[in-house]
């Protein structure tokens, strides 16, 4: 089903000023925006209306005399039920396959790209898989900013998969038309991934493995926010979303991970399960 | 019924005790009094100096939104160095008053005036109570509130500030905040989380009282469907409390272990700070303290809510002269809302990911809760039909009250939906959202109270010209204020930026019609100033109308039904003069073949209501 077949309805969103959106599932997120606000929109129309006719209608002035029965009939039940049936179309029809698709239905395959988005007052880190597409392990514990170069976001160094990833701080660059699985975590207080254009937003949360998905439709370039109060940088802790072509994006993704396959292999591996010293 | 019986005992005991001592000392008769009124009308000006002061540091905050990185006009150099350098707000000072406003609106602004306020002095009246069951209790319910409050107006004044986190909280920036200092015990965090322990505690003796009280007291006739819907309100709020802020305490003495003596129940193994790994065991999960704060969170938008809805509940039916419609539906309505309001805490955390059945859960709980509270205003609109409505400032409060708190209610609607809640969550438009519910929502429902009720507590009316200087601004500025917020809020403006999303121009410098999102930002801020302009009516109004205001000429001026209006102007200790008796539903206006059209519920069939000026001594 392409979003596009649905009926297109006028642009409350566009009214609203929604950004322009570069991702697959944001067609679906916008357009049940769209239909709750004309839904919302529906309703508060009525209701200002009912209450323009009866606060002219019933004032004291034209009606001095109350009715003790008032409204008879069922009016208000109808409307009521009608209310109950929207509200459970918009949750069976809308609400739980989305859910079910964006938090269950993960793509799989060669072509899914996974990264690792970790969090840090006040920046972001962002781990690629390299030539393999898998991420090595990481864990908080082996974080170390003692080592040469810094550990920084606790990677374990001894996991084969990570001997080819890299990290890049500030920038996440991922190729359009494909998906990818972001984890994201933290290393020191709760921050959030949050990608206004890709309609997409998920809490980093330090000691939690959380994860969200999707897919660019567009190239381009766009600010990250950071979506949790996370302290006094919490407003400029930004970073980069750069979503460029495919071919762009496989020649960044071998040259950055050949240079970090050539570090390791160039500096001895720290000994075996040694967890860093505290500070 | 034996509830009666002992009422009896009791009120006379009371009133044998009144006569012996006519006279008490003035410490004992308006400050340690155990009198509901005398409480309540301490909780009501306390409460009223917190909203003002949680609106002050608002004002300063949409300072920094509108012109970041300028100095400040008057206040900004009040604010020190320290905090305000050559007077320009600092992120610091932004998120300290960021967390404070919250914190300060929430539990020690209109709680305290919507529950415990309205909730004392009215209840016991309306049920044809003496006083509350536990009188005592009931003044140390107010002193542990204002201790609780003095504590966190104390924290401002620490070498570190008050707390910056938020008014949420969350672990482990609020454990780790702060934490640099000699003595841990006297910063921000550390005393928000005591000052919180005295304010749950302030919470739950209220609640235990409320409830005792309604169940008990009710006077001979005041069966359940004769109880006002104001006391059917106050008895779900009490519930709420007692039941959901618990396990907020139970949160914050977590918390406080955390900060003071090395536990690890809200920080994962391994934490980072600065750099450097934590000393802490680990093993605790900071998710855990998210969902014991919206396990109180959620139904604490209801304890804020609810009194306002009671409020406007009594308002209009006396100002249409005609039975609130649909009145059983609204209690049904907000039992099954108490209810609910227990079991949607988790969509405040849709943010964290979690699987299709726990979300799916959550989502249809949510969306449930939509319909009692459609059907609650929903009967109090209907009820305007066939009425003839008397537009007197309470009035006009509570007429604004319903649209208001319409747009707060639909804006909610797309929140509830979990992947399109990912989209806006942490917007403005959640901030616009709540500010709808609670600021021209509830805040509007309590000075509809304020206004109605005043000639009960004072004998004199509020002047009406005032009245409407301060309805008609602060509507306008409400309105310029809050939907700005849900327009930058689609646009993906996040909230607790100190800068209002300058730092985020390249994305966030869209327009709408024309305006640059920006630039909103100075419109809200305007409005925001515009709002304490329009108060100062108010103010003037509420002080100078204790003398100066219009002499009521009866007990009841509005010509009302319920209890309250039976006792003498203002009500002395004891209440009533002589016991009262219910005979007839709460709302009886307009009765077809009555001689007036208001059939109070203290007079029997055929009695006509009698207009006189009863004072207790």
């Amino acid at each position: 089903m392409t979003p596009d077949s649905l009926i297109t309805l006028a642009t409350l969103n566009k009214l609203l000023g929604i950004p322009a959106l570069a991702s697959e599932h944001g067609e679906m997120v916008d357009h049940m925006l769209e239909l709750v606000h004309w839904f919302m929109l529906l309703l508060f129309i009525g209701w200002s209306a009912f209450l323009v006719v009866v606060f002219t209608k019933f004032r004291q002035g034209k009606n001095p005399k109350a009715d003790y029965h008032g409204v008879r009939g069922h009016a208000s039940t109808h409307i009521e039920i009608g209310v109950v049936i929207v509200e459970a179309i918009l949750l069976l029809g809308f609400a739980f396959p989305l859910w079910g698709q964006q938090s269950e239905k993960y793509p799989s395959g060669n072509n899914v790209l996974k990264v690792r988005a970790v969090g840090e007052k006040f920046l972001w880190s962002f781990q690629y898989g390299g030539t393999d597409n898998t991420l090595g392990r990481t864990a908080l514990k082996l974080i170390d900013i003692g080592t040469n170069p810094p550990n920084t976001i606790g990677r374990d160094m001894k996991d084969p998969n990570g001997k080819d990833d890299f990290v890049k701080v500030g920038v996440m660059t991922l190729p359009v038309n494909r998906p990818v699985i972001v984890d994201v975590t933290s290393k020191d207080v709760i921050h959030n991934l949050a990608l206004v254009p890709m309609r997409m937003a998920q809490d980093a949360t330090p000691g939690v493995r959380s994860h969200a998905w999707f897919k660019p439709t567009k190239t381009g370039s766009w600010d990250i926010i950071c979506g949790q109060l996370c302290g006094p940088g919490h407003s400029g802790m930004k970073a980069t979303l750069n979503v460029i072509p495919e071919k762009e994006f496989d020649e960044f993704v071998k040259e950055a991970s050949d240079t970090a396959k050539a570090a390791v292999e160039a500096t001895p591996a720290p000994a075996a399960g040694a967890a860093p010293a505290a500070h | 019924m034996s509830a009666v019986t002992a009422h009896h005992d009791h009120s006379h005991a009371d009133h044998a005790h009144e006569h012996d001592h006519p006279k008490q000392s003035f410490l004992y008769k308006y400050i340690f009094s155990t009198d509901h009124k005398v409480i309540g009308i301490q909780y009501g000006l306390t409460a009223m100096c917190f909203l003002l002061w949680g609106f002050f540091l608002m004002m300063v905050m949409r300072w920094s939104i509108a012109f970041p990185g300028t100095e400040m006009p008057l206040f900004g150099h009040l604010m020190g160095e320290r905090w305000a350098p050559g007077g320009v707000v600092s992120p610091e000072l932004y998120n300290m008053f960021g967390a404070m406003h919250g914190t300060i609106m929430v539990f020690l602004g209109v709680v305290p005036l919507g529950f415990a306020a309205f909730g004392n002095y009215i209840m016991p009246l309306q049920i044809g109570a003496v006083d509350m069951a536990f009188p005592k209790l009931n003044a140390w319910s107010y002193w542990l509130y204002f201790i609780g409050g003095v504590l966190m107006m104390l924290s401002f004044f620490l070498p570190t500030g008050a707390a910056q986190v938020g008014w949420t909280n969350y672990s482990p920036l609020a454990t780790t905040a702060q934490i640099d200092v000699k003595n841990i015990f006297f910063t921000g965090q550390t005393q928000w989380l005591f000052s919180m322990v005295f304010l749950i505690s302030s919470s739950l003796l209220g609640s235990v009282n409320f409830i005792t009280t309604i169940l008990n007291l009710r006077c001979k006739g005041m069966t359940w469907m004769r109880l006002p819907f104001f006391c059917w309100a106050m008895l779900v709020v009490g519930f709420l409390l007692l039941l959901a802020f618990p396990p907020l305490e139970v949160a914050a003495v977590m918390q406080l272990a955390d900060r003071l003596f090395g536990s690890s129940f809200f920080l994962p193994t391994g934490l980072v700070e600065g750099n450097k790994h934590l000393d802490i065991a680990g093993g605790g999960s900071p998710l855990l303290y998210q969902h014991l704060f919206w396990f109180l969170g959620h139904p604490e938008v209801y304890v804020l809510i609810l009194p306002a809805i009671a409020i406007v509940s009594d308002v209009i039916p006396a100002n249409i002269r005609r039975p609130l419609w649909g009145y059983k539906s609204m209690i049904y309505g907000v039992l099954t809302l108490g209810f609910l309001s227990f079991i949607v805490w988790a969509h405040h955390m849709y943010l964290t990911g979690m699987g299709p059945v726990v979300s799916t859960f959550f989502q249809i709980t949510t969306v449930l809760i939509s319909v009692p509270s459609v059907i609650l205003l929903t009967c109090l609109m209907i009820s305007l039909w066939g009425g003839s409505i008397r537009f007197n400032s309470a009035m006009l409060f509570a007429c604004a009250f319903l649209p208001m708190f319409g747009i707060g209610g639909l804006t909610g609607l797309p929140l509830a939906f979990s992947t399109i809640d990912l989209y806006l969550h942490d917007t403005y438009y959640v901030i616009g959202h709540f500010h709808y519910v609670v600021a021209p929502g509830t805040i509007f429902g309590l000075f509809a109270g304020i206004y109605h009720w005043y000639p009960k507590m004072t004998g004199r009316f509020m002047n009406e010209t005032l009245g409407r200087l301060h309805f008609w601004p602060s509507l306008v500025c409400m309105n310029l204020l809050f939907s700005p917020m849900l327009i930058q809020g689609m646009a993906g403006f996040h909230r607790r930026w100190h800068d209002g999303g300058v730092a985020f121009a390249g994305t966030s410098s869209g327009d709408w019609m024309g305006i640059p999102l920006l630039r909103l930002n100075e419109v809200m801020s305007f409005a925001a100033w515009g709002l304490a302009i329009a108060q100062v009516p108010f103010i003037l109004n509420l002080f100078f109308s204790i003398k100066g205001g219009k002499k009521v000429k009866s007990d009841n001026p509005w010509q009302a039904t319920t209890l309250e209006w039976a006792t003498p102007t203002p009500p002395g200790h004891g209440n009533f003069l002589q016991e009262p008796v219910v005979y007839r539903d709460a709302y009886d206006y307009s009765v077809p073949g009555a001689e007036t059209d208001y059939s109070p519920q203290w007079l029997p069939e055929g009695v006509k209501p009698e207009e006189k000026l009863t004072h207790m001594h």
